[in-house]
């Protein structure tokens, strides 16, 4: 019915798709095949994005701590909240009050890192959220699995961190033929990939709606017919809505992502019950 | 109208984890409504419940552009 109102004026509308993502290199426009795929041999947007934004994280925590006055100004309020929210409510809470200062400067970096890189995805102009591509998400879990693997087996030595991650406590008798293959993969294989893919499908839809939003409410707009204009400026009215929303999302994204950073090491050096 | 089988099947497949999700938080403010100085401990525990099966609706978008 829709395709019968559009189709009255001429082109054809081509819905946003993951090639959107394929962002054209900053500089000198070469490629090179690789795997069978053609790509891209420069600096591309996402990775100007997580340096520039790396250092604005750096900046900010830096400047927040510079002065540590006894009674804080707002610079320094909003940095100590951020940091001790972190701090308490990740680090302690989670890993325990015995050993979580250690990685607390790890969970603060990677936090602040995300959450600065997803709401670059936000900032009008650039917009675009840097851990929509592959790469960057999946360097981020193989330090994140490195980091746990390597404090839990240092901690229980290589075959105790094996059977603590393999062998639930409490459980005895044929079923563990059934579970530690199982917990296994699940603990030590699967954990990179769907913190990797967790966060990159978040910011990847998350873009994408904003995308087809966009798109849709303009090409409803000017090329739909009169009966269907009001119908953009709805999208465009959901677009903004949903901008929000993914403020939020953003957000969620950094501290669940810190959150499970957390769970992981809190699982890793964990006592044997 | 043309378009691909795999947003419909997508689509089936979100019904799951938003049922999930929805269990999850309910469970969360009838939580926090019996017990309301439990709430800093519960809401760790909800978004982290949140975080999993969210997973599913997330790995399933990845499944429905990639197939």
């Amino acid at each position: 019915m829709s395709a019968g109102f559009l189709a009255a004026s001429g082109d054809t509308f081509t819905p946003p798709g993951p090639g959107d993502f394929n962002l054209p290199p900053v500089g000198p426009d070469k490629t090179f095949t690789f795997l069978g795929q053609e790509m891209y041999l420069g600096v591309t947007k996402p990775m100007l994005q997580i340096v520039i934004f790396a250092g604005l994280a750096f900046a900010f925590l830096y400047l927040a701590s510079r002065h540590r006055a006894m009674v804080p100004g707002k610079l320094q309020y909003v940095g100590e909240a951020s940091y001790g929210f972190v701090r308490n409510s990740l680090g302690r809470d989670i890993i325990g009050s015995h050993d979580f200062m250690r990685f607390v400067p790890y969970l603060v970096t990677i936090f602040f890192l995300l959450l600065f890189n997803n709401w670059a995805a936000t900032i009008p102009f650039i917009q675009f959220p840097t851990f929509s591509r592959t790469g960057l998400v999946y360097g981020l879990a193989a330090i994140s699995w490195l980091i746990y693997n390597y404090v839990g087996i240092k901690k229980h030595g290589l075959l105790g961190y094996i059977k603590l991650q393999c062998v639930p406590s409490g459980v005895t008798g044929p079923i563990l033929v059934l579970i530690v293959p199982l917990e296994f993969f699940s603990n030590l294989v699967v954990r990179p990939v769907t913190l990797a893919l967790r966060l990159f499908c978040n910011m990847f839809a998350g873009h994408l709606l904003l995308i087809l939003f966009a798109l849709g409410g303009e090409y409803l707009l000017l090329h739909g017919s009169l009966l269907v204009k009001p119908v953009g400026i709805l999208a465009w009215v959901l677009f903004i809505a949903v901008a929000f929303l993914e403020l939020l999302i953003q957000f969620l994204q950094a501290y669940v992502f810190t959150l499970l950073n957390a769970m992981y090491i809190a699982g890793a050096v964990a006592d044997e019950h | 109208m043309d378009g691909n089988l795999n947003m419909i099947g997508y689509g089936l497949a979100a019904i799951g984890p938003g049922i999930g999700i929805g269990l999850i938080f309910a469970a969360y403010i009838n939580g926090v409504a019996r017990q309301p100085e439990a709430q800093s401990r519960l809401q760790t525990i909800a978004i982290l419940g949140f975080a999993l099966a969210e997973a599913l609706a997330i790995i399933g978008i990845a499944l429905a552009f990639v197939l």
